[in-house]
């Protein structure tokens, strides 16, 4: 990276809404646009005129696909009243809406708009499980798709490449699973709301009920090990490795620092963004990192004159348990090779020494592609202004969150700060 | 000497003359597979066609039993799961491949590093 990077302009977030994060038969996208976009209206404490919105980006992966419909920004953009002003979509495949927060904060930066909305939508479960799946493969690389290489595929395989240069196993990947389900029934916001414990205990009750054999699982890791509580998707992934098929919507109101105080007497600073690309399995530097995401790490660091050190929790791109372990490591939080060892060791847990997806995470909170990006950032938004409820983290002056986001087989990677200043 | 296009038609065309066809920057010789036309490691746009010898180990491995449309209809399934990898090459370069030979019902068994004939 050739020099430090800043901003023409500092930026603000004032506002913030998430759609719940479920399977909606009853919803479309706009239905679920609408409730996030909302949800940011009424979070701008001193509150704001919907007029004085000037544009609004809206990241989108492949509702192309899910719903068969394109050109979501005018779509979009109609529903809540805003044209003619312009709406633009971003796309980078599960990162879409990080890219679209990004452009947001440049629109701003330049001096071109003073308030813009950012968002992100995917609509994606009025298509079957086999569907989806071949769906989410059109963001693999060519090569990897014509061998059959489905997420669960790529992510097993980095897997199994990782556990062969760093000794880890399948083991140290269940304690990502049961962190996150221990996050999962302190968001109300999130897909599944139970920890592991719960769902073990729920189905021993419906099989007694159903005067089947009542499963005689010891503890979690037990029943994480039962094939048919968690059969395989894509070895090494099983079905509690994966992040579901959400749908969603997310939000957020950007407005330039020096007018942010006029909407809020908290607002948060945009303190780094970083973004970077990178290659399929066949060409990646090694299988074991991703390259695109240190890049972005390391933009968004020295934009922001902060270290791996002074992120005080952050969520990552969990869409698979392994995934979630190299993120950390990419991202400079533990030694590369050593981020299963921390989360054996309780650190990222939401009474840790650094928190890592508070939220439940992809996992737990739900999926929905395009709506991910801001959707991370709803947590760090809601967690730095102390509005997390029961899963606010017990740090005293939280001050400093980040999100990082990640597209594709690690080809379209983000990073955000966010700082209470 | 092969006059083909560095471009990916050329590299599925000689897959299918069962030759995995890789290219070699002539001015800083760096090698790539599958081929491209630019070298991203100088710049340089001149590449000569290089074939692999196809021998390797492998890489990265995962069994999938919910696989695309067109793996099902080989009739793939959770039941009867496919193998998709990567093999690195002898030449140090990488390749995705569909890997054969493994019991795929047992991918517990189944070992980076293990040699592969690609």
């Amino acid at each position: 990276m050739k020099k430090q990077r800043k901003l023409g302009r500092e930026v603000a977030v004032i506002g913030a809404g998430m759609s719940r994060f479920g399977m909606f038969p009853e919803k479309n996208s706009k239905d679920l646009f609408v409730e996030a976009y909302n949800g940011a209206l009424s979070s701008v404490d001193k509150g704001m005129d919907p007029d004085d919105i000037d544009a609004l980006y809206v990241g989108n992966f492949s509702n192309d696909f899910f719903v068969h419909q394109a050109h979501w920004g005018p779509l979009l953009s109609d529903i809540i009243g805003l044209v003619p002003k312009p709406a633009t979509r971003t796309e980078g495949a599960c990162a879409s809406s990080a890219l679209s927060f990004r452009e947001g904060v440049f629109a701003i930066a330049s001096g071109f708009y003073d308030i813009v909305l950012v968002g992100g939508v995917e609509d994606m479960s009025k298509r079957t499980t086999e569907e989806v799946t071949e769906g989410l493969a059109l963001a693999t690389t060519p090569y990897e798709m014509k061998v059959g290489f489905t997420f669960p595929g790529v992510f097993g395989a980095i897997a199994t490449a990782y556990f062969a240069k760093y000794g880890a196993t399948r083991e140290h990947l269940m304690n990502v699973t049961i962190k996150s389900h221990n996050n999962a029934p302190l968001n109300p916001k999130g897909q599944f709301r139970q920890t592991i414990s719960e769902i073990m205990e729920a189905r021993k009750a419906r099989a007694k009920q159903r005067e089947q054999p009542v499963p005689d699982w010891q503890d979690e890791r037990d029943f994480l090990r039962d094939e048919r509580a968690n059969p395989t998707v894509a070895w090494p992934m099983k079905l509690y490795d994966c992040c579901p098929i959400s749908d969603g919507a997310s939000c957020m109101i950007l407005a330039a620092d020096e007018i942010a105080r006029n909407f809020t007497d908290n607002p948060l600073h945009v303190a780094g963004i970083g973004q970077g690309s990178g290659r399929g399995l066949h060409a990646a530097e090694d299988i074991t990192y991703f390259e695109a995401t240190r890049y972005a790490a390391q933009e968004a660091y020295q934009m922001s004159g902060l270290a791996p050190d002074d992120i005080q929790f952050s969520e990552v791109h969990d869409c698979f348990s392994i995934a979630e372990i190299i993120h950390m490591e990419d991202l400079g939080f533990f030694k590369q090779g050593e981020g299963y060892k921390a989360v054996e060791a309780g650190l990222t847990k939401l009474d840790g020494s650094k928190p890592i997806n508070t939220s439940g995470g992809l996992k737990c909170k739900g999926h929905p592609v395009g709506a991910t990006g801001i959707g991370q950032l709803f947590e760090v938004w809601e967690q730095l202004r102390g509005e997390a409820g029961d899963r606010q983290i017990p740090i005293k002056d939280l001050r400093v969150g980040a999100a990082h986001n990640l597209g594709g087989t690690g080809g379209t990677c983000t990073f955000t700060i966010l700082e209470r200043r | 000497m092969e006059e083909r296009p560095f471009t990916d038609t050329s590299y599925e065309q000689f897959l299918n003359e069962e030759k995995i066809m890789g290219c070699r920057c002539k001015k800083c010789q760096a090698l790539y597979l599958p081929p491209r036309p630019i070298c991203i490691k100088c710049g340089g746009d001149e590449m000569e066609w290089v074939e692999m010898k196809g021998r390797g180990k492998l890489a990265a491995f995962t069994c999938i039993g919910i696989g695309p449309s067109f793996m099902m209809e080989e009739g793939f399934d959770r039941k009867n799961p496919y193998c998709s990898g990567v093999v690195e090459l002898e030449e140090n370069v990488r390749i995705d491949a569909r890997i054969e030979g493994f019991d795929n019902s047992k991918p517990e068994a189944i070992k980076v590093g293990t040699p592969m004939t690609v």
